[in-house]
């Protein structure tokens, strides 16, 4: 049975009415034409659907739509203003941490929370922030390089 | 196939005792969920068995960290992520804060909580050696009451425990003396993050004028559940810790274990490491006296 959904999806009230077992990833890619959260592998151990919630990195793919009621979801759209990249996306486009690009999403999600807990993190803690997200094109060096390159601007430059 | 979400009953009433009551009014039908980290992907891969669900989000009763006197408490609704934050954990029970920083990553630390890790009973639960080695005790309650067992007695099976099926896992304590204690933790897996132990060993151990005062090895993947090695604790007991010691210990610990040959690893991979880890852990506190 339906049941009436409301959350905030970057800074947006929303609401949607589904089945409280779907997948805050089907709800944000099927009710609410939100298709920049990716589908790896629907196991919890790709990343690639990695969002935020409640300011905790989370993979949609394990957050039932019930547990999502509420909270305040962050999506790779939320990233970049209207017209402004975020630093994190210039950062993957000027250090090729992209090539097919399914898994950058998750990885640009997991990185906006490393930087929001951590602003200046070793290669280590970009290692370990991103530990859950599996890549199949770059050999991961490169977002790592991009990872540190964003904090390294200036914060002010989101 | 996967898993039709129409087919599911989900409730969330809240609080414990409507929790409980949904327990006891039709014990077995319905199945608790915590933070969903192993559920919604039996969900996604369309083999749920349980068609109701009742959610524990949002119940105080299960997600805190106290700590009195003699204990350290832990809501079964905790997450691994509040775990390894806490700065009472880390001081008191080092190793339940070092195996709650390599549960899956951070996306599953957030989720994942300590009571789900539990109830789930994998022989490979990643929080589990830690508990069998700091004395750790489950509270489980149900409309009936409240009742304490040793984490030890916890598991009766594979995938068995000794949770009735109209009760809850409400909290874990564990008792506050094992700051002198040596400690040893290590997981052996195929990479650090994301990876289901092939064996992990545990030990917390009272050395005394390098005798062995008191000793308890928990084991993963060394058995059909998580659990002390009681023959190879009981031959290092009261012994000095010599090269002969070790090797009887190392000994014990290839006949004591009951591993099997799975997509991970075989069995005897598993018992020579655990051995092994045994072996490390002794020689460490033989040759420098610290813990690790």
């Amino acid at each position: 049975m339906k049941v009436p959904i409301e959350f905030t999806v970057n800074g947006a009230s929303r609401r949607a009415e589904v089945e409280p077992m779907k997948r805050l990833l089907d709800v944000l890619r099927e009710d609410l034409a939100l298709t920049g959260t990716k589908e790896g592998c629907g196991e919890g151990e790709c990343g690639s659907c990695s969002v935020r919630m409640n300011g905790e990195l989370v993979n949609s793919c394990l957050v039932p739509a019930l547990h999502a009621s509420g909270a305040q979801i962050e999506t790779v759209e939320g990233l970049a203003d209207s017209s402004t990249l975020h630093r994190l996306q210039r950062a993957f486009l000027e250090c090729g941490g992209a090539q097919c690009g399914i898994c950058t999403p998750g990885m640009l999600m997991a990185a906006t929370q490393l930087l929001a807990q951590n602003p200046h993190p070793s290669l280590e803690d970009i290692r370990e922030g991103l530990a859950g997200n599996l890549c199949r094109c770059t050999g991961f060096t490169r977002i790592f390089e991009s990872v540190a390159a964003a904090a390294a601007l200036e914060a002010h430059a989101r | 196939m996967r898993g039709n979400p129409a087919t599911h009953q989900f409730a969330a009433p809240g609080s414990l005792e409507a929790v409980l009551s949904l327990l006891a009014s039709e014990a077995g039908e319905w199945m608790p969920f915590a933070g969903g980290t192993e559920i919604m992907v039996a969900h996604a891969a369309g083999r749920l068995r349980a068609s109701k669900f009742v959610s524990l989000c949002g119940i105080p009763d299960l997600r805190f960290i106290s700590t009195n006197e003699s204990e350290l408490s832990i809501g079964a609704a905790t997450t691994f992520s509040e775990i390894r934050k806490s700065d009472s954990v880390a001081r008191d029970f080092p190793l339940l804060s070092r195996a709650s920083s390599w549960i899956g990553a951070i996306a599953n630390q957030s989720r994942a909580t300590l009571g789900g890790n539990l109830v789930n009973a994998s022989p490979a639960a990643d929080s589990s050696p830690a508990l069998l080695v700091y004395d750790a005790e489950i509270e489980m309650i149900s409309v009936r009451g409240r009742r304490r067992i040793p984490y030890s007695c916890f598991h009766l099976g594979y995938k068995r425990t000794a949770l009735a099926p109209d009760e809850l896992l409400l909290a874990v304590h564990l008792p506050r003396r094992f700051t002198g204690h040596k400690q040893y933790l290590r997981k052996v897996g195929t990479r650090r993050a994301m990876a289901i132990s092939k064996v992990a060993l545990a030990v917390t151990a009272l050395i005394e004028d390098n005798l062995i005062r008191e000793i308890r090895i928990g084991a993963a993947s060394l058995a059909a559940f998580p659990t002390r090695l009681r023959r190879t604790e009981d031959a290092l007991l009261g012994g000095a810790i010599t090269s002969e010691t070790i090797a009887a210990a190392q000994a014990a610990v290839m006949c004591e274990a009951s591993p099997i040959d799975d997509i991970r690893s075989t069995a005897n991979y598993r018992r020579r490491v655990g051995a092994n880890l045994l072996n490390e852990f002794l020689r460490s506190t033989a040759s420098d006296g610290s813990s690790t």
